[in-house]
């Protein structure tokens, strides 16, 4: 029976409209998977000899990070990974076992990206143990223990998708945890790396992780056994609606009632929900660059990649999918007298108050100094006025339907975020880039500032020529959009 | 009001609609009808600029289709579930296609009243957004959101698929008081037979493209069609 399920996710990945469509998307995704292996790899090794040239116990100062290491895997999980499904309604009236398809769905997960990325830091670190000399058998003890909790992780994700509150409670327990580590009330680490370094140490701990992972594994089996209903599981969940006009954005005409519906869209559904959480969590993203918490990150040219970023990330991935969001009802919107210009406006304002409101949140930086928030403020500016455009001219040839509705309970599909997003988005970054760095470089001080606030004014300039350029697109590409967005995954 | 001319659609060389030519008078209540692949909602597609035509073209009101799209602010359509936005509610849904089409909410208010008790009272103030409602109840939404705006053409495609038969009945009446509106063009695709006869005035049936019966509205027509799709 699971040789058939294979062939079914076969047939499913290689007929998918993103394999059969875009091969250099595709291609683009493979060497963003491989950098990431490499880049595990070459963790394992950082990890290892950096704690030896500080002078401690690699294993020992690697165990009390293990905590903040499957944090972040939890995190990523919660908030990434999409819970692969095996179609499973068609197979409920068939001849085939509950169990079997919860069997399989379940062990469809524990292969994925997710889990699988952790061998490529676990194994190559565990083999760099043996060879410095640790004992075998406790490494390997080691190795399993961390694995189960990595597994534990994929449980706990499957257990909590759909169930956003306890996420909530999640970040805040965690914050409080750092923030009692980072001002030295209470040191949770100490207590955690002992019990990790315990799993090496001796030869039962490993039971602990084992026996969570089991009973973990038991209750999510029972979980969707249980919810394997078309009025369980596998039902809709049914948000009470409320009916809103803002009534204050009929003074903007045509541009107002697409305004309305954009708002309403970004609040009602999860997909578009998760697009706006991104990008508050890229709002964050310069920490890495300005705190200089990353040697090859601190300098000014990496600075304004940031600052594109921190300012950007509403505007990169909402505007990146412009008209794509509105995929599921595009004929309706090309039978229906529809002004172009009203409609690509629209859009454009709404990235626009994204980036504002982005700008604003990001007014904390102004602790690492006013230039830092200035090069911010000049990274919005080139934002509104160039990459505004080029975003929304972007989205016009991206013709993937979003399937907004994919908020599904517990088998279902959540496409949260993807890689081809920020593929798309890294040419918008290396203009102003290049433009600070000129400017710093050639001219002087705050040249490389005024020079990117220059060319993002100039910019505005050209908002008509571009909107009509959209809008042609739109027409020339009416058709093929329309077909493409009737292809759902 | 609406002329076809030599309409050709194929794909990868097969034809899948021709149409030497069909004319649809103003005011006249147009039945299509035939068996599944028949090209009925190709033709409809067509007819709203959704797929281009291989060859030939259609004429609404003198304007050409696939070049103009001045067609729009007099031709309004519900083909299928895509012409619904799901995280509307349907007082929303209706303001927005109200908005579009030159309607004010108090036109719109109105309007709805009018169709009280087509909604049956299963789709106003339910609380909920038009994905959640089932398939008749969407399908109600969008009929009723189709006659937003006075259009002088209306097409719907299957409007009777999936609605129960008390609603059936009721959107019998609809139609037919469109279609006694002389300035009102509406053409309705059916699988069913005497729906389609009980509406139209003139009824074409297609079959593999093309179109095979071409009549007015009579009482022989149900058994002549009958006859026809009776292998």
């Amino acid at each position: 029976m699971f040789k058939k399920f294979i062939s079914l996710e076969w047939k499913a990945f290689f007929r998918s409209s993103a394999l059969t469509g875009n091969l250099v998307i595709t291609i683009l995704k493979i060497i963003g998977a491989l950098y990431f292996m490499l880049l595990f790899v070459g963790m394992s090794f950082i990890a290892y000899f950096g704690a030896e040239d500080s002078g401690s116990e690699p294993l020992v100062a690697v165990n009390k990070y293990v905590l903040y290491y499957l944090i972040a895997d939890l995190t990523l999980k919660l908030l990434l990974q999409k819970i692969p499904v095996i179609n499973v309604k068609p197979l409920l009236t068939l001849n085939i076992k509950r169990s079997t398809i919860v069997n399989f769905a379940i062990g469809k997960t524990l292969v994925s990206f997710f889990n699988t990325i952790h061998l490529f830091f676990l194994v190559p670190f565990t083999i760099i143990l043996v060879a410095q000399g640790h004992g075998g058998i406790s490494s390997l003890l080691w190795f399993l223990g961390i694995l189960f909790f990595i597994y534990c992780n994929n449980f706990i994700n499957l257990l909590l998708d759909s169930k956003t509150n306890l996420l909530v409670g999640f970040v805040v327990i965690v914050g409080a945890i750092i923030g009692l580590q980072y001002y030295g009330v209470f040191d949770v680490t100490e207590y955690t790396g002992t019990f990790f370094y315990s799993l090496y140490s001796t030869n039962y701990m490993v039971a602990i992780p084992a026996v969570l992972l089991i009973v973990l594994w038991v209750i999510t089996f029972k979980y969707f056994r249980n919810h394997l209903y078309l009025d369980t599981g596998l039902s809709k969940k049914h948000e009470e609606a409320r009916t809103e006009n803002y009534n204050w954005l009929n003074r903007y005409g045509v541009l107002g009632t697409f305004l309305k519906n954009d708002i309403r869209m970004i609040k009602r559904n999860k997909r578009s929900r998760s697009s706006v959480i991104m990008s508050f969590v890229f709002v964050f993203y310069g920490l890495l660059f300005f705190t200089g918490a990353l040697e090859m990150y601190d300098n000014t040219f990496m600075h304004m990649f940031a600052a594109i970023f921190v300012t950007g990330g509403f505007m990169f991935t909402f505007g990146q999918f412009v008209p794509s969001w509105d995929s599921a009802y595009y004929p309706l919107m090309m039978s229906q007298n529809i002004k172009y210009k009203e409609y690509i406006s629209a859009k454009w304002w709404l990235v626009v108050i994204g980036t504002i409101i982005s700008t604003i949140l990001a007014t904390f930086y102004l602790y690492f100094g006013a230039d830092i928030y200035l090069m911010i403020i000049a990274a919005a500016v080139f934002n509104i006025g160039v990459n505004s455009h080029l975003v929304l001219l972007g989205g016009a040839y991206v013709k993937t339907p979003i399937d907004l509705g994919s908020a599904k309970q517990a088998f279902g599909d959540k496409k949260a975020f993807n890689v081809k997003t920020m593929l798309l988005s890294l040419p918008k970054m290396l203009l102003p880039m290049a433009l600070y760095a000129i400017g710093e470089g050639l001219i002087g001080k705050h040249w490389g500032v005024i020079l990117v606030i220059a060319t993002g004014v100039l910019g505005f300039a050209f908002r008509n020529t571009v909107f009509k350029m959209i809008e042609k697109v739109y027409k020339t590409e009416k058709y093929s959009t329309l077909h493409s967005y009737k292809q759902k995954n | 009001m609406i002329k076809v001319h030599n309409l050709k659609k194929a794909y990868n060389g097969t034809v899948v609609l021709n149409i030497e030519s069909l004319e649809i008078p103003k005011g006249e209540s147009f039945g299509l009808v035939g068996n599944n692949g028949a090209g009925k909602t190709t033709f409809f597609s067509l007819l709203l600029d959704l797929i281009q035509p291989s060859e030939g073209y259609i004429t609404s009101n003198n304007i050409k289709i696939n070049e103009s799209e001045d067609w729009k602010p007099f031709t309004s359509a519900f083909i299928d579930e895509t012409f619904l936005i799901g995280y509307l509610t349907p007082e929303e849904y209706f303001y927005f296609i109200g908005d579009l089409r030159g309607f004010n909410k108090a036109d719109v208010d109105a309007l709805l009243a009018k169709h009280a008790d087509f909604f049956n009272d299963e789709i106003l103030g339910k609380k909920k957004y038009l994905r959640d409602l089932s398939k008749g109840n969407q399908k109600k939404v969008g009929i009723i959101a189709a006659l937003i705006g006075n259009p002088e053409v209306i097409i719907l495609d299957e409007p009777f698929a999936n609605l129960d038969p008390t609603t059936q009945f009721r959107l019998k009446k609809i139609i037919r008081e469109i279609a006694d509106d002389p300035n009102v063009t509406i053409l309705v695709s059916s699988h069913d037979l005497a729906h389609t006869i009980e509406v139209s005035t003139r009824i074409v049936a297609l079959d593999k493209g093309s179109v095979v019966k071409d009549i007015k509205t009579s009482e022989e027509t149900l058994k002549e069609l009958e006859e026809f799709f009776a292998v």
